[in-house]
């Protein structure tokens, strides 16, 4: 291995390190939370909300995310009535912005599923004895549902974070320089491909196991009232 | 008009993009294929736990599970590029970066992703076996090859079939990213036409149906295989 080539692809793989951990906590942040929503949705009694979240799953499940980038930063932008509209401009206009919506909808998706999973597990005893106490669904949800659902959830919601982490490479296609954007620039500047790739692999993988370990500890926290 | 209906079809363009889609199928397939073959293999060495292969294993298995496909797949091909291309000229073939080469590359680097996460499902579906049933078939004196393929194999087959459907989904999808090194499967026919046309929002559109439908019709033939699989368990 070069030294010298080690010394200069280091700082800079190190700066696409905070872009594709910001990119990470951002599209989680946002997904995250409309995943919520859609698992809710999907499991109302309301047709159209129920079929709604089915459909979104389906398409955001069944194409690539390379395709949903392409589609939403070249196709939305050459729609005229985007690029007047100031709001959704900034959101498409934007590599970084356009990346962090498409990932940000990808993850949701799966994220439903992931919740809906661990939302059909929960007896319906518990939301009935929640009922007959006078909770209202609202409190139900947040002091009952939600919790037992997030901790049965929790093992498969690590594996989707993961997923997430690697989505994020695929921003590097529409311009946006994070790990892997950076690594492709370097691989074809100084042809040190393998060194290249093991060092921007190191990053990635430091990424997933601080995430990994983050949810193992969460899970710890949130079981710890199982004898271990 | 704005979307460009009329370009796609004008321009002979719908062809092309089902030609894309039988690369992207065939990609999808033969990667799926070797991506089994690794699968089996690690998964069983993985499940023995063989002691030396089972850190060889693992240290693949992590590595292609916890770096991005994008990232493998340009490895793959800038590293060979390099070396095809002087065997190439060695035997006298001047610029071979046809396709040939690049759908082989490609094969090669989609099967290793595939094969990272069948060993997983092989190896949870092995480790699902109840212990019994292969004692009681080394109880009866069978020898060991027979138990594989009598016992072991077809129960192995049977529950990794969810996870196996799960994998061909990503497969499939992971296709699309070969196209970012050259290959004309699916999306690079999108790509080129957006980018000749002007109009990429309907060709990314067009590639997305393909690619749902594509992921639709195989989700089918997956339920349909698990139904075949259940009538024969007696409950």
């Amino acid at each position: 291995m070069n030294f010298e080539l080690v010394l200069l692809a280091v700082p800079t793989l190190a700066k696409g390190f905070w872009l594709t951990a910001v990119l990470t906590l951002i599209s989680v942040a946002i997904g995250f939370n409309l995943g919520l929503a859609l698992a809710v949705m999907r499991l109302s009694k309301n047709k159209a909300f129920s079929s709604f979240a089915k459909g979104y799953s389906t398409v955001f499940r069944g194409t690539p995310l390379l395709v949903q980038l392409f589609l939403f930063y070249y196709g939305l932008g050459q729609l005229s009535f985007v690029r007047d509209n100031p709001v959704l401009w900034w959101i498409v206009g934007d590599g970084v912005h356009c990346a962090v919506m498409a990932l940000a909808l990808n993850t949701a998706a799966y994220t439903s599923e992931i919740l809906r999973g661990g939302l059909m597990s929960i007896p319906g005893g518990l939301v009935e004895a929640a009922q007959a106490c006078g909770m209202s669904r609202l409190l139900c949800f947040r002091r009952i549902t939600f919790p037992l659902a997030i901790r049965q959830a929790l093992p498969a919601y690590g594996n989707e974070l993961v997923l997430v982490v690697k989505g994020t490479s695929l921003a590097s296609t529409i311009t946006v320089l994070e790990i892997t954007g950076h690594a492709k620039r370097l691989m074809s500047q100084t042809y040190a491909i393998l060194e290249v790739f093991a060092i921007a692999g190191v990053l990635y993988l430091l990424i997933n196991l601080v995430l990994i370990t983050l949810v193992r500890l969460l899970e710890a926290h949130l079981t710890r009232y199982l004898p271990r | 008009m704005e979307l460009g209906f009329w370009q796609v079809w004008e321009g002979g363009w719908i062809s092309a993009i089902l030609r894309g889609a039988a690369i992207t199928i065939a990609l999808g397939t033969a990667s799926m294929a070797f991506g089994i073959v690794i699968g089996v293999a690690c998964g069983l060495i993985k499940w023995a736990r063989l002691f030396p292969l089972t850190l060889v294993v693992d240290f693949y298995t992590s590595i292609v599970r916890g770096v991005p496909e994008l990232l493998i797949i340009y490895l793959l091909f800038f590293s060979s590029v390099e070396v095809v291309a002087q065997i190439a000229a060695a035997f006298g073939y001047e610029g071979l970066a046809g396709n040939g080469y690049a759908f082989a590359i490609a094969v090669v680097a989609i099967a290793a992703i595939s094969g990272a996460y069948s060993t997983e499902v092989i190896r949870g579906a092995l480790a699902a076996i109840p212990g019994g049933h292969i004692e009681a078939a080394r109880a009866l004196g069978i020898p060991g090859r027979r138990i594989f393929r009598r016992i072991i194999a077809p129960q192995m087959l049977r529950i990794a079939v969810p996870g196996m459907n799960n994998v061909w989904q990503t497969t499939i999808k992971d296709t699309a990213l070969v196209s970012v090194v050259g290959l004309q499967e699916l999306m690079r026919a999108a790509f080129v036409g957006a980018g000749s046309t002007r109009h990429p929002f309907i060709f990314y559109f067009i590639a997305a149906v393909v690619y749902l439908a594509i992921t639709l019709v195989s989700q089918g033939g997956f339920d349909w295989i698990e139904r075949l699989l259940r009538l024969r368990t007696r409950k």
